[in-house]
């Protein structure tokens, strides 16, 4: 395994009172990987999640992007240094038309000051011609094209989870974090996320780290699997060793004798 | 809209408040309405302010605060350091700014209905504060503050001393109407570059806005400290015009109004707040004649508009437009203030 991560979870815990919802969690992203976080309902997926974006401080351990340190700063230092999140929830700006959200998050590749944009200077004006170009190539490249002046709030679901990686993809980040990219979705809609997903790390070279319930969609998309279960990692490997793992069965189906004693 | 379309707009305007106005006014010997419209456009620019932290997703009821502190921090300099009031102005303002920065800091984290509980007692204590201190005297408060004197720059007068000229209430009217123009087009190209993108963005989704790199306490400051700024001049030149400032030139009913003005016009439009500030006035002042009832019909007729307009006067003129399918200007989408 190439010993240059770009991401590393080191002993990540985090205790809520005298819950300990993740407890020193630790694995590595590669470059260019699609890595999914699996688990059980309340297994703490969301919570180390947060973690990694730091919209929640750690207790104990850190998180490295490039062997720089990334947890506990605040979530736009950590976005800025290229490690962007989506939301569960389907979270968009939603008075605002696809575009328009889309522009909006090209933020961090604004190179005018907000009063070179207040007096319209000409590095104003040419990041403005660089973010709606950029904006009509991810509206291309996600197959938007037709919703592109819909206004947020009157998208279906499915779209709004496109509109919701558009978001990620427009502040041009290093690793991208989806949560839960597939719930809710049917079958076919399913699949074109996965296919969506995997053009980004194909064509971008972006590093996807994604947490979901949905395993069929995780098998068929994942490079490796991480599962945890009450905080805990308890697997590690490519889709093949996970499915045949029995501490990741035992989680999800619970134990013989379980069944058993009942 | 073109752009000669909004140029017409603009000069029309001007050519209302700068020539019309006060060609009527001479013509009538109203000579009252030339301090009852100063007095609006005056306290349009503290509306505006407010607006503006609406637009963030702010529900801000102190603006009277910083209109109370804007006005003692001129009348001292004038009275005391005998400054000229018009290098007070950006003074009281920059003052208010940075006093916001500083009780912004900590309040702006709050959302909803308990930032608006918590700017609803600024005022208050603002008054207070301005009853106990030595240097506001008191209740007695500041008068006789002197009228504007001439400013000039290299021997040239750019603002004629007010206390020499054969009409200082036309001076009076047409400084407060030149200072709400640009104070509206200030507002106006905030909303329109990047920084009023951004303010939207905070006011719909704070976590999302954080998540695609915007630093959100540096924004919700900075938009704050420039409505306070706004509240500030609005409040020395009031003060200055009617030459005396006491703890209740500015109360907690002024700062429900300056939001309220928001409101009448429509939190979706920049010059929504000039609009209502206008109405909200002359209508307390028309129902004055009701006697009795005109607290009633007058917040009976407010419950009204808000049951029947939600989007404020000005998405009457817009509702046309809103119809039809062509895409509408950002500004023009009808977006409430709370998150």
């Amino acid at each position: 395994m190439n010993p240059n991560p770009i991401l590393e979870v080191d002993q990540v815990t985090r205790r809520f009172g005298g819950l300990t919802a993740v407890n020193k969690v630790s694995f590595t992203v590669q470059p260019s990987e699609i890595l999914s976080v699996i688990g059980p309902n309340g297994a703490g997926k969301s919570t180390l999640f947060k973690l990694i974006s730091s919209f929640l401080h750690t207790s104990e351990g850190e998180v490295r992007l490039k062997g720089e340190r990334i947890s506990d700063l605040a979530p736009h230092i950590v976005a800025r240094k290229g490690v962007v999140r989506t939301f569960q929830e389907t979270t968009i700006f939603r008075a605002m038309t696809v575009r328009e959200n889309i522009i909006i998050a090209h933020h961090l590749r604004a190179k005018a000051s907000l009063a070179g944009y207040f007096w319209g200077s000409a590095a104003a004006r040419q990041d403005q011609a660089a973010f709606a170009r950029s904006a009509d190539e991810i509206i291309q490249f996600l197959g938007m094209g037709a919703i592109a002046n819909e206004l947020a709030s009157n998208l279906p679901q499915g779209n709004l989870r496109a509109l919701g990686i558009a978001i990620g993809l427009a502040t041009d980040p290093k690793v991208l974090l989806l949560d839960e990219p597939f719930a809710g979705m049917n079958h076919d809609e399913t699949m074109h996320m996965v296919q969506l997903v995997q053009n980004v790390r194909q064509e971008r070279g972006i590093t996807v780290l994604l947490v979901e319930h949905d395993i069929p969609a995780v098998m068929k998309i994942s490079d490796r699997i991480v599962v945890i279960n009450f905080g805990e990692k308890i697997a590690e490997g490519t889709p093949e060793d996970i499915r045949n793992n029995d501490k990741v069965i035992e989680a999800y189906l619970g134990r013989e004798d379980d069944a058993i004693g009942m | 809209m073109t752009l000669f379309k909004k140029l017409l707009g603009v000069g029309l305007f001007l050519a209302l408040v700068l020539v019309l106005v006060p060609w009527l006014i001479e013509r009538s010997g109203r000579w009252d309405f030339y301090y009852t419209l100063t007095s609006v456009a005056l306290l349009s620019i503290a509306s505006a302010g407010v607006w503006l932290t609406f637009y963030i997703g702010r529900i801000n009821i102190g603006q009277g605060a910083y209109a109370l502190v804007g006005g003692y921090v001129s009348a001292i300099l004038v009275t005391q350091a005998g400054m000229n009031f018009w290098l007070t102005l950006p003074l009281a303002g920059l003052f208010c700014a940075l006093l916001s920065v500083l009780i912004g800091l900590p309040i702006l984290r709050l959302r909803g209905v308990y930032f608006a509980m918590v700017t609803l007692v600024l005022t208050e204590v603002v008054r207070l504060t301005a009853l106990a201190l030595p240097i506001t005297n008191g209740a007695r408060g500041i008068v006789n503050i002197p009228l504007p004197t001439e400013l000039s720059l290299f021997g040239l007068t750019l603002i004629p001393d007010f206390g020499t000229l054969a009409n200082p209430k036309l001076a009076f009217y047409l400084a407060a109407v030149i200072m709400m123009i640009l104070s509206y087009a200030v507002l106006y190209r905030i909303v329109h570059s990047r920084l009023g993108h951004l303010c939207r963005s905070l006011q719909q989704n704070e976590e999302l806005a954080a998540s695609i790199g915007v630093n959100i306490t540096y924004l919700r400051i900075l938009a704050y400290s420039i409505s306070s700024f706004f509240g500030g001049i609005a409040g020395a030149s009031f003060v200055n015009i009617s030459q005396s400032i006491y703890p209740s030139s500015f109360q907690v009913v002024d700062s429900v109004n300056f939001m309220l003005n928001c409101f009448l016009g429509g939190l979706g439009y920049v010059f929504g707040p000039m609009l209502g500030t206008l109405l909200l006035y002359f209508g307390w002042d028309l129902l004055f004649t009701t006697g009795k009832y005109q607290l009633l019909i007058y917040s009976s007729l407010l419950i009204l508009l808000m049951l029947v307009l939600p989007n404020g006067l000005l998405s009457l003129r817009l509702s046309r437009k809103a119809k039809q399918p062509a895409q509408a200007s950002p500004d023009k989408q009808p977006s409430g203030a709370t998150p």
